[in-house]
């Protein structure tokens, strides 16, 4: 075994041994014990994946992507399924994002959680859900991954929960758990109809396929299978049936099965990732403490979707329909969740619609066969959405946990480190960079390239999904200008509530018996800078959210991909930067065909604009730099341009001229009431599903237990019985010449029935 | 005085007589308890003419032995309910047999 392997090994189990220790001897420990330990062995994991991933990256050791086999899990016929660690570019990717953002929140939640009297508990959760993340990244087969995938939703409903004598930070985790069942479920069934499906047809030679020992449920089986359409054995049929022809009933419409199953997994991803329809838990979720809002609700859970969608690339790049919803569902929410960023006022909810956006877009990307911008965009948005993160709660923690924006202002001059890293984030987050050059944020260069992949898609949700994508680019700026100018500029807006109410109003109570808010005169806010230990991880968070782009763009994107991706997500279907797309980099440059070509030549000879903008291509590659003049140079300027003009509108807005945005605050517009009660989405469902299901559940009670059940069983009996007995019981009047006649005239029916029974 | 003679039949149409004024005795009797008791014991007398008529119309002693049993337990029973009625009297204040039914169900 190799040092590579036993790193490997320390890396996924580790966390997991730390949280037990923790968890389990927290009474041995102390808090201060149990800190040290997680967090020691989580830097550690950290430290040894970063030298993974750069090794892998950028060291030119990439080396074969291989399995490590833990121990056996499963061994039923084809049902056979390993512990295992898998080891390739995605896996490798995921386990560096997971460890150090986990690394860091570990470290900066020693100086947040410092006045808390459960901070083992609290990190026993945190190493827990990191272990559970890494099972999930590095699993080789669906089974580990769902082990992994509920793992983390336990971790994240305990880390929600973490405060359980708030009552609305319980309903959140419960509300969290719940929605995320619904998005299991889905999963759950993706998994069945696959396994289902993939079941070794006689006389087929599978080791064609490059599969030595067949599997229903691992990735290798399984990719095989679907990307060369391989034959198998389909229940009630005696001939092999090609994978991608195989069709089934389900909910009594006849289906593609591949399609189905892909929907369905699908669907596990929308209920983690937070997308359209199901994400209503995240916003709730931020009830839970930050550090937990920037490692599980910004940075990797949210973004176990995203990796699903890519890791099953084989099986998504052959389902049209499938990713034609992927794409649909994933644009909507992009530009969905932008519009009800615009009208929060909770700075942490502000950020988890910005999540959820971004999410959005990562999915469409990967919809659109963009799986390598969508796992670069899930890269680099890891750094500064942890980074936006941390730093609210920074802002948090030096406003004594004050979380609402319209009580803030001014607190640029007290918490100026903040200041410079909330900066930074946000010009990654809004994707500030200079088109047509490499200088540029974070998110400049993942972002674009998820626009450019829109855009230069010859699917026919394309357009949707590019014009999405361009109006949330120009929301996404808005709001977190927005964000940073009610936070850190004007003049200080005490509470008027004493202790920070959720749903405070401007009445004039007295303020100023909390924690001394008193409104200085100078305007200045009453806060005060964070511990180092908070901000030393900020500033790495920093470094990742400045330089995650300009320097992984080559890996992930450009020249340098096919050998670092090696095959991990599928990358001749990405319209942009696969072989056959508007950047031809990688091993197949020479391979443009004449249809890839007429697809991209459409749009570019439309708009007739040959782009003078370089973009993204260094100039090191100058040779593949004229396939890049296909996309017209508004394409490229259009993010920029939008950008812009919303930092221009916050400006006007937030900066100028304040009281605009607080009167349509106030006079509560509908656009203003739509947008703040987030499309009504919680008013719907608690109508539809909460409503429908208490009626249902009464319904049943009511009529189906209490009428009919009861009614006819113990209930009906007894009854019976009651009223025949008080029947009967009338029949004792008490009168004594009642029962003397009764007497009598038994006696006289007796004596009748026995002399006639003699004269027979 | 032939014609006169007296057959068992007339005995036991006395008796029969007796029995059914007995009988109606108690239904029709709405008023006093003690009543109902001078019917019961009516319906035993005509109980004990028909013992004795057929005591001595068929040639045994038995019937009249009985008679004697029946008239000793009559007593008894008419001391019994007398001991009871005096009670009741004592715990109610009246005897009327519309109101005594208590033992309604």
């Amino acid at each position: 075994m190799t040092f590579q392997e036993i790193a490997a090994i320390f890396i996924v189990l580790a966390p997991g041994l730390a949280a037990a220790v923790a968890g389990l001897g927290q009474r041995f420990l102390g808090d201060k014990g149990s800190m040290a330990i997680t967090t020691t062995i989580v830097i550690a994991a950290a430290v040894l994946a970063g030298w993974q991933f750069f090794a892998w990256s950028l060291g030119g050791q990439s080396g074969a992507a291989h399995t490590i086999v833990l121990a056996n899990w499963l061994n039923v016929d084809t049902f056979i399924a390993d512990w295992a660690i898998r080891i390739d570019a995605l896996s490798v990717t995921m386990m560096f994002v997971v460890t150090s953002v986990s690394a860091i929140v570990h470290t900066y939640s020693i100086g947040y959680m410092s006045d808390d009297p459960h901070r083992a508990r609290f990190f026993a959760y945190l190493s827990l859900f990191t272990f559970a993340m890494l099972m999930l990244v590095t699993s080789d087969n669906f089974i580990q991954m769902f082990f992994g995938w509920e793992g983390v939703g336990v971790a994240s409903y305990l880390l929600i929960g973490f405060w359980y004598k708030k009552a609305s930070a319980n309903s959140a985790a419960i509300k969290a758990f719940v929605v995320n069942r619904v998005g299991d479920f889905g999963f759950a069934l993706g998994i069945m109809a696959l396994v289902f499906m993939i079941q070794p047809a006689a006389g087929v030679d599978y080791t064609q396929f490059g599969i030595t020992q067949f599997s229903s449920i691992k990735f290798e089986t399984v990719f095989a299978i679907v990307s060369h359409d391989a034959p198998i054995h389909v229940i009630g049929q005696a001939a092999a049936t090609p994978i991608q022809s195989v069709t089934f009933e389900f909910l009594g419409v006849h289906v593609w099965g591949l399609e189905m199953a892909a929907i369905l997994l699908f669907i596990g991803a929308m209920g983690k990732s937070a997308q359209f329809f199901l994400h209503t838990w995240l916003p709730d979720a931020m009830e839970g403490p930050t550090p937990v809002s920037a490692l599980i609700h910004a940075a990797t859970m949210v973004t176990a979707g995203v990796f699903l969608v890519c890791r099953a690339s084989p099986i998504f790049s052959v389902c049209e329909v499938a990713s034609n919803v992927i794409t649909v569902v994933g644009a909507t929410t992009c530009l969905f969740a932008a519009t009800v960023g615009l009208a929060q006022n909770d700075i942490k909810r502000v950020v988890a619609y910005s999540t959820c956006s971004q999410l959005g877009y990562m999915f469409f990307a990967a919809g659109l066969g963009g799986y390598g911008a969508a796992m670069f965009h899930l890269f680099t948005h890891a750094f500064f959405k942890a980074l936006l993160f941390l730093g609210a709660g920074s802002v948090i923690h030096g406003m004594h946990h004050e979380q609402d924006m319209r009580f803030m202002g001014g607190v640029r001059q007290p918490m100026m480190f903040t200041w410079v890293m909330m900066l930074i984030g946000t010009l990654a987050l809004i994707g500030f960079g200079i088109p047509g050059t490499d200088i540029g944020f974070a998110g400049f260069f993942s972002k674009d390239a998820i626009i450019e992949t829109a855009f230069a898609s010859d699917s026919a949700f394309g357009p949707f999904a590019f014009w999405c994508s361009v109006i949330a680019a120009l929301l996404t700026s808005f709001y977190s200008w927005r964000l940073m100018f009610m936070t850190f500029e004007g003049k200080f807006r005490p509470n008027p509530h004493a202790h920070h109410d959720d749903h405070a109003h401007a009445d004039d109570h007295s303020h100023g018996h909390d924690h001394g808010h008193h409104a200085p005169k100078d305007g200045r806010a009453p806060a005060h800078e964070s511990p180092k230990i908070m901000l030393v991880p900020l500033v790495l968070l920093a470094t990742g959210a400045v330089l995650a782009g300009v320097v992984f763009k080559p890996q992930f994107l450009t020249s340098n991909a096919e050998n670092f991706w090696q095959g991990a997500i599928v990358r001749d279907s990405d319209p942009m930067y696969g072989p056959h797309g508007v950047h031809p980099f990688g091993a197949a440059t020479a391979t443009h065909t004449p249809a890839a070509e007429h697809a991209v030549e459409a749009p570019a000879a439309e708009h007739a604009a040959p782009a003078t903008a370089e973009a993204h291509a260094p100039a090191a590659e100058g040779e593949h730099a004229e396939a890049h003049h296909e996309l017209p140079a508004w394409v490229i300027w259009a993010p920029f341009v939008v950008t812009m003009t919303g930092f221009i509108g916050a400006v006007i807005f937030y900066l100028m001229a304040p009281s605009v945005p607080r009167r349509m605050a106030e006079n509560g517009g509908p656009m203003h009431s739509f947008l703040s009660h987030k499309w009504y989405f919680d008013e719907i469902y608690n109508f539809v599903f909460v409503k429908g299901t208490a009626l249902l559940g009464d319904l049943f009670w009511k009529v189906g237990d209490k009428k009919i059940i009861d009614g006819l069983g113990p209930d009906g009996v007894t009854g019976v019985t009651k009223a025949g007995a008080s029947g009967l019981s009338k029949l004792h009047t008490g009168y004594i010449f009642h029962y003397a006649f009764v007497v009598l005239i038994s006696a006289v029916v007796f004596v009748a029935f026995v002399m006639l029974g003699q004269g027979r | 005085m032939a014609g006169l003679e007296l057959t068992l039949g007339h005995y036991l149409a006395v008796s029969a007589a007796l029995f059914t004024i007995g009988v109606f005795g108690i239904f029709v009797n709405r008023k006093n308890i003690i009543v109902i008791l001078m019917s019961i014991e009516l319906i035993l007398l005509s109980v004990n003419i028909n013992l004795v008529a057929f005591s001595v119309f068929n040639g045994t002693i038995i019937g009249q032995v009985f008679a004697m049993l029946v008239l000793t337990v009559a007593a008894a029973e008419a001391a019994v309910g007398l001991a009871i009625l005096v009670v009741y009297f004592r715990n109610r204040g009246e005897i009327a047999v519309e109101d005594v039914n208590v033992l309604r169900g």
